[in-house]
């Protein structure tokens, strides 16, 4: 009989991962801090040409660009003159489980296919769930989806609890658990138990799945405009979009086109504390997860991850819950889509960011995702107010995560608030010195020292500088 | 009630009671169990509180306290909100002004 209490399962847990990833991670390691990223990538990922024929297989993918002419108009009418971008829109919905996501799910369960797994197994309480138990029927195998749903009341947050559904109408079978990092235990333990794939969104496979995302974008652009866009805003959370868009971005032929990450402020809720959990109207796209993976990516359910956002990114914004659930609103009233609202966080910061931007500019908001029962501004809001969270028009600057959601009393109010990118890198710099190996020699190698700097798109030079400030000199 | 051998129903699990909670945890969260519910068929009859085997989805067998035959999905659309009805005619009104600047 194996030790399955938590501290046994935990200690097994490298050995559990190489048997359900298929990958042995240990060959990319370059001593120290440093690992192999482009290695892993090539290696253990596909080919953009590749994805692209295993995800039309799965009829992913290959979704409408919108331009968004009504939004653009509602932009330019609170801009200076000249300004306004337009604004486009990746309608992901229009993929079979509805989101983006099945462009991870699709490669990850190719993969699982391919290598004789009879199952796979996520640990999600977002679109992903829904997105692995529909490719994994198309591929017939079984599916596992492990949520974290409920608060010790044993209230379940309504968005969470549609994609509950939508697993168990895919026939998954749908383990629904209380708030708590533990559930990394308890996937470990279903992982062990049925030899099933880790559907990891963390793998190589999770990210090459987005690049081709990111390559539509490009070809979209090209066909229609005959030009590259000049920026793409990526809601971030774990880091995954954000890298799979720009990777995609670049292989297609658009390394200028500037890469925004925008995430919703959840600052003051702690996302493991039973309290806070029914208090946020967000269970994604916020910086609860954004921002410490952006600045620590290997604290994932993989040995190295391959979402890497600091590598990518060129700005970070956040935006708040009312400003989304405005957007939201705007997108159903002006456009005729009723989408999100959780994917519309991008949206939300293009449609202050493009005020910024020349009239003759181009930014695309790279998804949208399917709305319903549970994932609504109305479902959302209706279980925030009963939660005792102040709903009212307002200052969205007066925003006290968990206490209040103020919808922005003018449209004009709604405006990108920056992370600012070298506290981003200084904090991943700390984390990553933090985490080196115990033995290491004081001074970083070489290998080091470039690893690092290409971690946080930085050239060579730069870093002495950014380390010291990591180090507190 | 006794609950039918083959009926569709949710049993929970203790996973792990507060006194066992990971370290890192905070307090609150500390304070309660982390609990796991799943579906399945029952392979007995049972009534609610007893401990029972259910088939899954997916046909894995676990074992765990009955809590309901049939659960109903209980989420909907909420009531619409006040608050954002008017966010239309606004947009309307400011694209019918054209440049405000």
């Amino acid at each position: 009989m194996k030790d399955i209490s938590y501290a046994a399962v935990m200690a097994r847990r490298n050995e559990i991962m190489k048997q359900a990833l298929g990958l042995d991670y240990g060959e990319f390691e370059l001593g120290g801090l440093a690992f192999g990223y482009e290695r892993m990538m090539e290696r253990a990922g596909y080919s953009l040409e590749q994805v692209t024929s295993i995800q039309k297989q799965t009829n992913v993918g290959d979704t409408p660009l919108i331009e968004l002419k009504n939004l653009t108009a509602a932009a330019r009418a609170l801009s200076e003159p000249g300004k306004g971008a337009r604004i486009f829109i990746k309608d992901e919905a229009a993929n079979p489980s509805g989101s983006f996501k099945d462009r991870r799910a699709a490669v990850s369960c190719f993969f699982a296919e391919h290598h004789g797994y009879k199952g796979v197994v996520a640990a999600t309480s977002g679109n992903y769930g829904a997105a692995v138990a529909s490719q994994a029927n198309m591929r017939n195998l079984k599916s596992i989806i492990v949520q974290e749903l409920f608060d010790s009341r044993g209230i379940g947050q309504p968005e969470i609890l549609e994609k509950g559904r939508k697993c168990e109408a895919y026939g998954a079978e749908v383990l629904q658990l209380t708030v708590g990092p533990e559930l990394f235990y308890t996937f470990l333990r279903v992982l062990e138990d049925t030899g099933f794939f880790n559907a990891s969104l963390y793998t190589p496979f999770g990210i090459a799945g987005i690049e081709t995302l990111g390559a539509e974008i490009v070809a979209q652009v090209q066909a229609r405009e005959d030009r590259n866009p000049d920026a793409v805003i990526i809601t971030n959370a774990g880091g995954g979009n954000l890298t799979g868009t720009a990777r995609g971005l670049i292989k297609a032929g658009a390394p200028e086109t500037k890469v925004i990450a925008a995430s919703v402020d959840l600052s003051g809720l702690h996302m493991a504390s039973d309290r806070d959990f029914n208090r946020k109207s967000f269970t994604t796209g916020h910086t609860g997860f954004g921002v410490p993976f952006t600045t620590w990516p290997d604290r994932a359910d993989v040995p190295r991850n391959a979402a890497r956002p600091l590598r990518y990114m060129d700005r970070y914004v956040t935006i708040t819950q009312g400003e989304v659930f405005y957007i939201t609103e705007a997108l159903a009233a002006l456009e005729g889509l009723e989408r999100g609202p959780a994917g519309n966080t991008s949206l939300t910061a293009a449609f202050a960011i493009a005020r910024e931007m020349e009239a003759d500019q181009i930014v695309v908001v790279q998804e949208t995702e399917y709305t319903g029962a549970g994932k609504h501004v109305t479902a959302q809001l209706t279980f925030a107010r009963e939660n005792g969270i102040e709903i009212r028009r307002g200052n969205p600057d007066d925003q006290v995560p968990g206490k209040n959601i103020i919808i922005p009393s003018d449209p004009s109010m709604i405006r990108p608030r920056d992370l600012p990118m070298t506290d981003l890198k200084v904090s991943y710099l700390k984390n990553a010195m933090k985490n080196r190996p115990a033995g290491s020699p004081e001074a970083l190698t070489e290998t080091e020292f470039a690893f690092l700097a290409e971690e946080i798109k930085e050239a060579p030079e730069a870093l002495p500088t950014l380390l010291a400030r990591a180090r507190g000199c | 009630m006794r609950i039918a051998k083959g009926s569709w129903v949710q049993v929970e699990q203790v996973v792990m009671k507060p006194g066992e909670r990971a370290p890192q945890v905070p307090e609150d969260t500390k304070a309660v169990p982390l609990m796991l519910w799943v579906k399945g068929t029952l392979l007995e009859e049972a009534s609610v509180g007893d401990t029972v085997e259910v088939e899954t989805a997916i046909g894995r067998r676990m074992t765990g306290k009955l809590v309901a035959e049939n659960p109903p999905y209980i989420h909907g659309f909420g009531r619409p909100i006040p608050e954002l009805l008017g966010v239309g005619a606004e947009l309307r009104a400011l694209l019918e002004r054209g440049d405000r600047k």
